[in-house]
């Protein structure tokens, strides 16, 4: 169970940087193997969807394919990469037409589609559900010392399909943080849209729902905000100035990885879990959790 | 192939049905056709065979031409096979040498080409001479039916039924799982659309119940098993241990008040969890039987055996009895009865699965359960609606169709919550003068004065909001929205999404089957619907008869519904158990399995096949027996039969091998 | 001015076909089940910025309103958070049928001119079909060229808060295999 593949899909190899970083560090520090999917393509994320139906199983396809021929399960990092993916595996299920057409296209280049084969997972899910989070806690030197973390899941790892954790209102992050020392902020956001895409196309709208989500979690009283998915990351850290000047608020909330303070609370170098990369600096927080 | 004991004058007749038949397939060809079969005496048309004329026809035939057999070739016999049999036997012979030959649901209802049609019904009706050449006499069996009718379940539907059987003169046994009677109808404070207070109707039936010379109630139980068949039930009762000596206990409350816990600590499940009691209780003042209960779970006597057992001096001092007995074991009581009539109720939907709600996560949202204990008089807050904090709500939301029209949980409407929400509505708007919210997807008033009780609750001025609730939450945006709960939904009918802050959430949880309903209808016998609500045999015109003859259902246990429908339900239920009963015997088909005790070889195959449990092995002649009585003739035992020992009438492998025969012919 | 057109839907306006084309795509087989409850439109947190609540598009379409739809913001405005589909008491795939709508739209060719969204569905397909992958700086320069400058010039400091973090990947990576997926694409749209 220990020998994974890895599916960065496009994010995590630009603005989600330091996504990967951590994420590697971690998986690493966990004696997790695991090795970039071969010549991955991208996963189609919500864009392709909206052009091409068939177009975007396939997309989704062939990187299934390329991991049911290696024979190890997936770790897919991004929210909508994981989403997109599962999504192609659900329908091919309960659509037959469609798994022939993705099985044909896979077979005209000597490859083959079956979806069943091979689990593609979320980490966060992984770790906490397979790898246990006793076995994380075993592992922890430098406990996160009630840092209050407001736990932010984003829609896609919930939905459509609620496998591990349910479709509204999710425990899994609560449960990794709160093994890791943290003070978690309970909350009934954690699924609330971040406004995707509508972030950087219709920005009144995509500012107003992240503007929501910074100013719950002000209220709550959080120290910063942990993320699973990198546009969710991007759109909460990245835009954070805009809509403090949009709404005339401070929030000055640091948006970090869930795999960044895994690995703080995992002891590793802070320089090996990407902090260099954060718009909003979490430098009070470092500060705050030196290791003992 | 023609039996050798006697030589069958057969008399065929075949409907035109209307048109139904006749324009279907060419009738005249196959009375002609029949006429040339073998034995067969006489072969007639005629329009309606089942109108008075039909049947006289038979009648007279029978005697004028020494008829011995009679085929009828027209619809299903499941409409009219009794009415031809009784001809024939008004004729003067057996009705069992009478056989039915279905050539409009088999054949003109189905084919469309004519002389397709035309063949298969010749086909038909030859099988159908062949076979009936083998009929031979039979006489249905008469069984004797007990007086005694067992009804399971003490709510509004039970008690009705058991005063209705009682008050006929007939023994009534009531078995009631809780410790008292009145079912979830106890527990309500106002009943729709009247609003006549529930324990006022519904008290002075459970006392009737108690006081009445027929009925004899056990509570605390519940049946374990059931054997026998309709008119002879055997029944075993398990009675729980109340550790109370009821023949002893008054009911005074000496007990309670003198308990080592000073003050009640522990959530009690007849005040839906919002209430507490001690461990020794009652669970409500006016329960029916008043006997006291203790807990196990809680009282320290179990636990520790230290306990200075106050409530023993109480008893002793206060109502000069010995009530209390700790050793108390539990009972199996048996018990015989003719009918039996369940009534077990329903349960009511746990919004727990639904996170969105907030059930397990805000304290001011209730279930409507829970808000029917805190409105009712006797209940923890003494009829008050206060929320958590003992603060008047100055808005409340009641959200309908909580786990109802729901796929993700129940698809089915639950009939009777848009009623009570209206119900809960006016109460909470009179006890609190709160805005009161309704959300709805559809108001659904049928019955009578349903729609005039939901236009006096829009003149009241409840908001009534089409729109079902998406969520319940407490982030708020406004600063109205502080600190409340605030609902959001899409108002379909103005157009508009809004933000509603209220201070108390009521869920209108939707009726689902009992938590123990499968259990049950395994021991009585019962087929469930896809959803588990048990099955009745007919859903329009045996709405209270099961498919196990002797076991009737009333009330919530068969579906959704109110309590005029439940008591409607076990009136009607009480007078199928008379009719069975005061007739003193049934009458059973006698297509029954019959066991050739010189061939069986004692291999026990058919003993665990049979779906009646209706055959046995007798020991000392170390055959199989079947209970002709339980036997519904399914024919699995003779088709398994290895040593070709079992026959059944009516379906003799002769008469299966003729019809067979006159079958091909065609 | 008051606007006096005639607000009357007749039956020949009507497109008869558009309800049997969306229930036909995959995930649109409930469609006629919807009861109309308002959940979608209650728990989407887009539908108070659409101008058709996703429960009424549902209505919409069932009925043959095709231009309202497809002329309409809201399949823009559609985020794909799936809640409307997880909580729909009818299981109705309502984000199947709004990327449904956003395709016969593309299609058709019935949006704003310079409206973003479509714009960089059409953009990031382009660039994902040649290359296999998308550079994200690459993505956004074209968009905003197509839609308008301006916009893209407000969004400077974002771009140099990205830059000075080092976020802002310049690279444009292509797989190895483009031609395999090029002869996958054309064999799944039936071109091969």
């Amino acid at each position: 169970m220990n020998n994974y593949l890895y599916y960065p899909g496009c994010s995590l190899k630009g603005t989600g940087i330091q996504y990967e970083k951590s994420l590697l560090a971690c998986l690493k520090a966990l004696d997790i193997n695991v090795e970039e999917l071969p010549d991955w393509n991208c996963c189609g994320a919500t864009s392709y969807m909206s052009v091409n139906e068939k177009s975007a199983f396939g997309m989704a396809a062939r990187n299934i394919s390329i991991a049911e021929r290696e024979g190890k399960d997936v770790l897919a990092p991004c929210s909508a990469c994981y989403m997109v993916l599962n999504k192609a595996v659900h329908y091919a299920n309960e659509y037959p037409d469609l798994k022939c057409s993705l099985k044909k296209a896979m077979n005209a280049v000597n490859m083959d589609f079956d979806g069943n084969k091979q689990e593609i997972i979320h980490p966060l899910h992984m770790m906490v559900y397979q790898y246990g989070l006793e076995n994380i806690e075993a592992k922890v030197t430098n406990p996160l010392k009630g840092m209050k973390i407001f736990p932010y899941y984003g829609c896609l790892i919930a939905r459509p399909q609620a496998r591990y954790d349910d479709a509204t209102y999710p425990v899994s992050m609560d449960m990794l943080m709160g093994t890791l020392g943290a003070d978690v902020v309970d909350h009934t956001l954690k699924t609330r849209c971040c406004g995707g895409t509508i972030t950087g196309t219709i920005s009144e709208v995509g500012l107003r729902m992240v503007y929501i989500l910074l100013k719950e979690a002000k209220k709550k009283g959080a120290e910063a905000i942990a993320t699973i998915c990198p546009l969710c990351q991007f759109n909460l850290e990245a835009y954070q100035k805009k809509v403090e000047k949009v709404y005339n608020e401070k929030f000055d909330i640091p948006v970090l990885y869930f795999t960044q303070l895994l690995g703080l609370a995992l002891g590793l170098d802070e320089k090996c879990l990407g902090f260099g990369h954060q718009i909003i600096s979490p430098r009070k927080l470092l500060t705050k959790n030196q290791p003992l | 192939m023609i039996p050798a004991f006697e030589e069958p004058r057969i008399g065929v007749y075949v409907c035109d049905c209307g048109t139904n038949i006749a324009s279907k397939l060419h009738v005249p060809e196959v009375v002609d056709y029949a006429s040339t079969l073998p034995n067969v005496t006489i072969a007639k048309e005629y329009k309606y065979m089942c109108a008075d004329p039909g049947q006289l026809m038979i009648k007279k035939d029978i005697r004028e031409h020494n008829l011995n057999r009679v085929v009828v070739a027209s619809c299903s016999p499941h409409l009219h096979e009794s009415t031809f049999r009784k001809a024939t036997l008004d004729g003067g012979q057996n009705p069992y040498l009478f056989h039915m030959a279905n050539i409009r649901e088999h054949v003109s209802w189905v084919t469309s080409d004519i002389d397709d049609a035309t063949n298969k019904a010749k086909a038909i009706v030859s099988g159908a001479v062949y076979r009936v050449a083998y009929h031979e006499s039979l006489e249905p069996q008469k069984v004797d039916v007990r007086p005694e009718v067992l009804v399971v379940g003490g709510g509004i539907a039970g008690i009705t039924a058991a005063l209705t059987i009682g008050n006929s003169g007939k023994k009534v046994y009531l078995v009631e799982k809780e410790s008292t009677l009145g079912g979830h109808m106890a527990k309500f404070d106002k009943t729709f659309p009247t609003l006549d207070c529930a324990s006022c109707i519904l008290t002075p039936k459970m006392t009737s119940v108690k006081n009445h010379p027929n009925i004899e109630i056990i509570t605390f139980a519940e049946v374990s098993e059931v054997s026998g068949f309709v008119g002879n039930f055997h029944i075993k009762v398990k009675k729980r241990p109340r550790y109370v000596i009821e023949d002893e206990c008054i009911g005074c409350y000496a007990c309670v008040e003198q308990c080592v816990y000073k003050v009640p600590k522990f959530l009690s499940e007849f005040d839906e969890g919002i209430g507490l009691r001690k461990p020794v209780y009652i669970p409500f003042p006016q329960a029916v039987p008043n006997y006291a209960v203790i807990d196990p779970e809680t009282c320290i006597e179990f636990k520790s055996n230290k306990c200075k057992k106050t409530c023993v001096t109480a008893c002793n001092e206060v109502a000069g009895r010995d009530a209390i007995d700790f050793n108390q074991k539990e009972e199996i009581i048996e018990l015989d009865a003719g009918a039996i009539i369940v009534s077990t109720g329903f349960k009511a939907f746990n919004p727990d699965v639904m996170p969105q709600y907030g059930h397990t996560r805000y304290e001011n949202v209730y279930t409507s359960l829970e808000v029917e204990r805190l409105v009712n008089s006797a209940g923890p807050t003494g009829g008050e609606v206060i929320l958590k904090d003992g603060s008047k709500p100055e808005s409340v939301g009641i959200i309908h169709c909580v786990g109802s029209r729901d796929k993700n949980h129940n698809k089915w409407c639950s009939k009777v919550c848009c009623m009570y929400s209206l119900k809960l509505a006016h109460l909470i708007k009179e006890r609190t003068g709160a805005e009161v919210y309704n959300f709805y997807i559809d108001m659904r008033t049928p019955g009578k004065g349903y729609e005039e009780f939901y236009e006096k609750l829009l003149e009241e001025g409840t908001h009534f909001i089409r729109g079902k609730v998406a969520e319940v939450t407490d982030w708020a945006i406004t600063p109205q929205e502080e600190g409340k709960l605030v609902i959001r939904a899409e108002d379909t009918l103005i157009g508009t999404v809004r933000r509603i802050p209220v201070d108390m959430v009521v869920l209108a949880v939707g009726l689902e089957p009992g938590k123990d309903a499968g259990d049950i209808r395994r021991i009585f016998n019962m087929s469930c619907s896809e959803e588990g609500w048990f099955l009745e045999r007919h859903p329009k015109l045996a709405p209270v008869s099961t498919f196990t003859d002797g076991v009737f259902i009333a009330g919530a246990c068969q579906g959704p519904k109110d309590i005029p429908e439940s008591v409607a339900q076990a009136q009607a239920a009480s007078a199928e158990a008379m009719c069975l009963i005061d007739k003193g015997f049934i009458e059973l088909e006698p297509n029954v399995a019959v066991i050739d005790e010189t061939r069986c070889s004692g291999c026990h195959v058919c003993l665990g096949l049979c779906p009646y449990t209706a055959i046995t092995y007798n020991k000392e002649k170390e055959v199989a027996v079947i209970n002709e009585a339980l036997c519904k003739g399914c024919g699995t035992c003779v088709g398994a039969c290895p040593s070709k020992a079992i026959n059944q009438r009516l379906f003799r492998d002769e008469q299966i091998f003729a019809e067979l025969e006159g079958l091909l012919l065609v | 001015m008051i606007d006096l057109s005639r607000k009357v839907k007749y039956q020949e306006e009507l497109d008869k076909n558009f309800l049997s084309e969306m229930e036909s795509i995959d995930g649109g087989e409930n469609l006629r089940n919807c009861i109309q409850c308002g959940t979608c439109s209650g728990i989407c947190p887009m539908s108070i910025y659409m101008d058709i609540p996703p429960r009424k598009i549902i209505a919409m379409v069932k009925e043959g309103f095709k231009e309202e739809v497809l002329t309409s913001f809201t399949i823009w405005l559609c985020a794909s958070c799936y809640a409307c589909s997880v909580h729909c008491p009818e299981q109705i795939q309502i984000t199947d049928i709004m990327y449904a709508l956003k395709r016969k739209a593309i299609e058709e060719k019935v949006y704003p001119k310079r409206f973003p969204i479509p714009i960089l569905s059409r953009e990031f397909f382009k660039m994902v079909i040649k290359r296999g992958r998308n550079s994200e700086f690459r993505l956004i320069i074209k968009v905003w060229l197509k839609v308008s400058i301006a916009k893209m010039l407000s969004m400077t400091s974002l771009g140099w808060d990205l830059i000075r973090t080092k976020r802002l990947s310049l690279r444009s990576d292509r797989i190895k295999n483009h031609k395999e997926l090029a002869i996958i694409m054309k064999n799944l749209n039936g071109t091969s």
